[in-house]
């Protein structure tokens, strides 16, 4: 874990290890090791499986679960309603499974099970995964584009009123911007989700480490870190909520692009 | 940084059970259970538009009730108004007609009477003037010892009652 004693290294939470002796595992030649990162899936879809089964009781006054798992997906209709309009309802499911996805993953990362001796891991933290529902989010986007308007989906990288002398740069730049999609999407939600961890992990370090350094370095260095952590802690709940929430928000406003064009 | 270190041993594995497992929130969550939910939502929300309209159907059904039986009541007491203006007319005309037959009953009777009273007063005249007349012949008989016949006193006792 930690190349010398009492230092903590704030990568080693992010590294994956193969589980239940699973490594040989392969497809055609690709390693699919059943690794801590696809436990945590696991997880992830376990708890939102319950999370929305005790939704489904369908009473007409509903309990306090089915209410909030009726708000999540009020929250995720409304999101499309006002961002796509009325032709964003057929993506509720998908936005919905984004959304929920990576708001539970976020946040079970974040759950201080390492107290039990259980280490939490944050698969959104890694651009491998990330990248994955990014690249999911813009073939959609690019499927459903050249589905609905055929080629005419190309006027999206000429915006209105564009002036007749720009037309040889406008849509250039349109094209970088539309492109970089993916990667923007993949790259916020890891970049958040890593950096989050490792402030979390160093302001630990710092805390063990002065504290082994004496009573002096432990109250002025340690306590403060100690105040801090516990204020990036909250931050961090926020940045697992805002995070997924920016996710399904540009996924379905880069949805809108599609079905609205313009 | 792990992610970049172990990209080359773990990205199939990554990318492999991220798909499955996000497959698995998408088909069985997000296509089969979230579409229950929302038809639950849409159920309630209907029921509660249909209450409500069925609410307001109702209001302004008793609203229109009441107009009715304003109406109705506007149009009775309009009705009891003119029984009662006719019955005052009738009245009136009954007492009128009653009036009319009194005064000519009186009328009659007054003159009647009236041509009695002339009646009486032209016997009492003539009877006067033959009390007259023989009065004025006995004071003549006592005064001048003139006996004058019943006639001559007579014409001149008209001349001078009548002047």
């Amino acid at each position: 874990m930690a190349a010398e004693q009492g230092r903590v290294d704030p990568m080693h939470q992010f590294s994956i290890e193969p589980l239940f002796g699973t490594d040989h595992w392969s497809i055609a030649g690709y390693n699919i090791a059943f690794t801590n990162s696809a436990l945590w899936m696991a997880i992830t879809v376990v708890a939102l499986l319950v999370f929305v089964w005790g939704g489904m009781k369908r009473e007409l006054v509903p309990g306090r679960w089915q209410m909030a798992v009726e708000s999540m997906t009020g929250f995720v209709d409304n999101l499309l309603a006002a961002n796509v309009g009325p032709a964003g309802k057929k993506y509720v499911p998908y936005i919905f499974s984004l959304f929920m996805f990576i708001l539970f993953a976020n946040v079970l990362g974040l759950l201080p099970l390492g107290l039990l001796g259980v280490h939490p891991f944050t698969f959104t933290s890694h651009f491998s995964v990330t990248g994955v529902l990014a690249i999911l989010s813009f073939s959609i986007v690019l499927i459903v584009g050249f589905w609905r308007h055929g080629l005419h989906f190309f006027s999206l990288f000429v915006p209105h009123g564009t002036p007749i002398w720009l037309l040889w740069l406008i849509p250039f730049i349109e094209l970088i911007s539309f492109l970089v999609r993916p990667f923007s999407l993949a790259l916020r939600l890891f970049v958040a989700m890593m950096a989050g961890h490792v402030l979390l992990e160093v302001l630990s370090s710092f805390v063990i480490s002065s504290a082994n350094s004496g009573p002096l370095w432990g109250s002025v260095v340690g306590i403060p870190s100690f105040i801090l952590m516990v204020a990036i802690c909250a931050l961090e709940v926020l940045v697992a909520g805002i995070q997924a929430y920016v996710f399904a928000l540009l996924t379905s406003l880069y949805l809108n692009d599609a079905e609205n064009l313009h | 940084m792990p992610q970049i270190a172990q990209l080359s041993e773990t990205y199939a594995s990554q990318i492999f059970w991220a798909l499955i497992f996000f497959g698995i929130v998408f088909f069985v969550i997000g296509r089969g259970m979230v579409p229950k939910v929302m038809a639950t939502v849409e159920a309630r929300d209907s029921q509660i538009a249909g209450d409500l309209a069925a609410a307001e159907a109702a209001r302004k059904a008793a609203d229109a009730e009441e107009e009715a039986w304003r109406v109705q009541a506007n149009a009775q007491r309009a009705e009891a108004q003119a029984v009662i203006a006719k019955a005052k007319a009738d009245a009136a005309k009954a007492t009128e007609a009653r009036l009319a037959s009194a005064n000519v009953a009186i009328e009659a009777r007054t003159a009647e009477a009236d041509s009695r009273i002339a009646a009486a007063r032209t016997t009492a005249l003539g009877e006067i003037e033959a009390v007259a007349a023989d009065a004025a012949s006995q004071i003549v008989s006592r005064l001048a010892g003139v006996t004058v016949d019943a006639g001559a006193a007579g014409a001149a006792v008209k001349e001078a009652l009548n002047g």
